[in-house]
């Protein structure tokens, strides 16, 4: 790509960045949440790649990454309901954490929680699929 | 005790996500996990099975708490029916896991094999625990999908083919599923299935609710692989890895088709003699359809994937020749009679289909071929797949005492006694053709003269103990027929279904 895709990328990408993650704590007080945005996160790591480029053993090593986050926050999602078992309460999925004031960025209880670990999830999952569809289309070519 | 029910998604959602995290660093982890995990919960659902007192046990996810009878949370309702499937899934997906063990070896992504199985195993255990209808949907959708992913694992053009099949047939059929929900929440504004039974008893007839019916049978008919849905099932089934191929055709079929068919016709809809009509139809043609597909396959797999199809006609039939009796108002012990015969004969063809498909299995794992021309002579060189086949093959054929002759005798009887003369001579006749095409199974495989020429050995152990196991369940099942033995497993079950709405009362009464 050339230099000014290249540097409107690195511009752009911090914001993009900075907004999914505004999405994805706001996501017990605002329209969106986890799936949002961990799909606008996503779409700035896609961003780079595209404008960047990579060579496809740089993009394996990427890949194998980006699954091991996702399958992390599933278990850190998991860990979150689960911990709810044996806390005392012994129900799952409950909210077992003070609730704090309405319209307070910490506030819900876990359900911000739940959020992190679906954006992460999500973005990491999305990226994953680029990637191996980047990887395939490499693979062919060559 | 009771809170223990979310476990059974649990446990395996968390070894399906461990597996990658791990697994990549010690080899090995992914078989030992998984295995721990199914163990934990076939033990599981097996002190559910022997423990239980009949009576169902509702958890509220989140632990809200019904606002003026009005259910907020997501149920999971474990009653009789539920364990009795539980018992089924769990067992079988042990056995394939286990199977898998050695089998597994010829391919490349163990890990995310054991992932897949994982996920799989979790979602259809969702879809039996849950009493939501919307959640129920999301279950299936995470049991199809990592069926479609096992369906292509081999990635070779013929398995990929078969996996495209199924996901364009399974869209369709999830989207008409997805569209029958959305009618049903329209009309009735709930989810609940306990609540939206309530409601649909006391209000009156609405073609809403019959056109949501039967999108409903499409969708799930082709989940099941019914006779006019059932397309897609030769192709995946036959081009799985056969450990899988034992999942979808023991397991899968019964729990994301049949089981949601019937939980939802007998305990959400008020029972309708049209729609017993239309089950029951569809359920004689694809018993008689599905066996003369069969008898003409020459690949042994899909001959057995054909054969679901019958069988899953007799189970289809069994419980439909109860749903009319009931409609009827019918004598009810006539309709306890062919409902227990239905479900009796969807245990036992989980066990001998399971075992059928993992002999085929091992004779692919050794020849490399599953086309029954060029087998042959295997009798003296593979003992242990031959005499555990041979036994799934007069268990699904009918012969005493294996179990299959039971079921398929208690469900002939019901026909008689309930009148329905041309449906008894219609199965005893497809179970006739079914020992013709199996005799040929049998002729061409084991008993052949013309030896392939590969030096063949029997299978590792961990497979020939898994196909000893299942066909010693083949005949001890058979013991279900005695009134001591049906009364605590099957008759539970049965009683789920007679007694319709007493599920919605009991739910809503906690």
């Amino acid at each position: 790509m050339s230099p000014i895709v290249k540097k409107v990328a690195q511009l752009m990408v911090g914001i993009i960045f900075m907004y999914g993650i505004y999405i994805i704590v706001h996501g017990h007080l605002t329209p969106g949440g986890g799936f949002a945005g961990g799909a606008v996160i996503s779409g700035a790591f896609i961003l780079l790649v595209l404008a960047f480029g990579s060579n496809v053993m740089n993009l394996k090593s990427r890949e194998e990454g980006s699954s091991v986050v996702e399958s992390v926050a599933i278990l850190f999602f998991l860990l979150l309901a689960v911990l709810a078992f044996f806390i005392g309460t012994t129900i799952f999925f409950s909210n077992y954490l003070p609730k704090g004031n309405i319209g307070e960025l910490i506030s819900a209880g876990v359900i911000p929680l739940y959020n992190i670990a679906v954006g992460v999830e999500v973005a990491a999952a999305l990226f994953t699929i680029f990637l191996a569809l980047v990887i395939y289309k490499e693979e062919i070519s060559t | 005790m009771h809170n223990l029910i979310p476990l059974f998604i649990v446990i395996p959602l968390a070894s399906a996500f461990l597996v990658p995290v791990i697994g990549r660093l010690i080899k090995g982890f992914s078989k030992i996990i998984t295995l721990t995990a199914f163990l934990c919960l076939l033990l599981l659902s097996l002190n559910y099975i022997f423990l239980s007192d009949f009576s169902p046990i509702i958890y509220k996810i989140g632990g809200w708490e019904p606002v003026e009878n009005i259910p907020i949370a997501i149920y999971l309702v474990l009653d009789s029916f539920s364990i009795f499937m539980l018992c089924i899934i769990n067992v079988m997906a042990f056995l394939s896991a286990l199977y898998s063990v050695s089998y597994i070896e010829k391919y490349t992504g163990i890990n995310n094999f054991y992932t897949l199985l994982c996920i799989m195993v979790a979602g259809l255990n969702g879809i039996v625990l849950t009493g939501d209808l919307f959640n129920l949907y999301v279950f299936l959708e995470i049991t199809v999908i990592a069926s479609y992913a096992l369906v292509a694992f081999g990635t070779e053009k013929e398995e990929l083919e078969a996996s495209f099949k199924y996901q364009v047939l399974g869209g369709i059929a999830t989207a008409m599923i997805l569209f029958s929900i959305g009618l049903i929440y329209w009309y009735t504004k709930t989810l609940n299935i306990a609540d939206i039974s309530e409601i649909l008893q006391t209000s009156e007839d609405h073609r809403l609710i019959e056109f949501s019916q039967l999108m409903l049978i499409a969708g799930f008919g082709l989940k099941a692989a019914i006779m006019p849905f059932h397309g897609w099932l030769p192709d995946a089934h036959s081009s799985a890895p056969s450990p899988i191929s034992a999942m979808l055709s023991g397991v899968v079929i019964k729990a994301a088709g049949l089981y949601v068919l019937f939980r939802l016709f007998f305990n959400m809809y008020v029972i309708s003699f049209d729609i017993g009509v239309l089950i029951t139809a569809i359920g004689t043609l694809s018993m008689v359809v599905g066996v003369f597909l069969a008898i003409g396959q020459w690949d042994l797999k899909r001959l057995l994937a054909y054969h679901s199809i019958s069988q899953m006609g007799y189970v289809i039939l069994g419980v439909g020749m109860g749903m009319l009796i009931l409609a009827k108002n019918g004598n009810k012990t006539l309709a306890a009679l062919a409902i227990g015969g239905g479900l009796f004969h969807l245990v036992n063809h989980a066990v001998f289909k399971g075992l059928l498909f993992l002999n085929a299995g091992a004779i692919e794992y050794t020849l490399g071929t599953r086309d029954l021309k060029k087998m042959g002579g295997l009798y003296s060189k593979m003992p242990v797949t031959s005499v555990t086949s041979l036994s799934a093959s007069l268990a699904i054929s009918g012969i005493p005492p294996f179990n299959g002759f039971f079921s398929k005798l208690i469900i002939i009887l019901a026909a008689v006694q309930a009148r329905f003369y041309l449906l008894a001579v219609l199965a005893v006749v497809v179970s006739i053709i079914t020992l013709a095409s199996f005799m040929k199974f049998q002729r061409y495989a084991f008993f052949n003269t013309s030896a392939p020429k590969k030096v063949i050995k029997e299978v590792p152990l961990s497979m020939t103990a898994v196909m000893i196991f299942m066909a010693v369940l083949c005949l001890g099942l058979s013991l279900l027929i005695l009134p001591d033995i049906r009364d605590s497993f099957l008759g539970p079950a049965v009683n789920v279904l007679l007694d319709t709405t007493n599920y919605s009362t009991v739910i809503l009464g906690n």
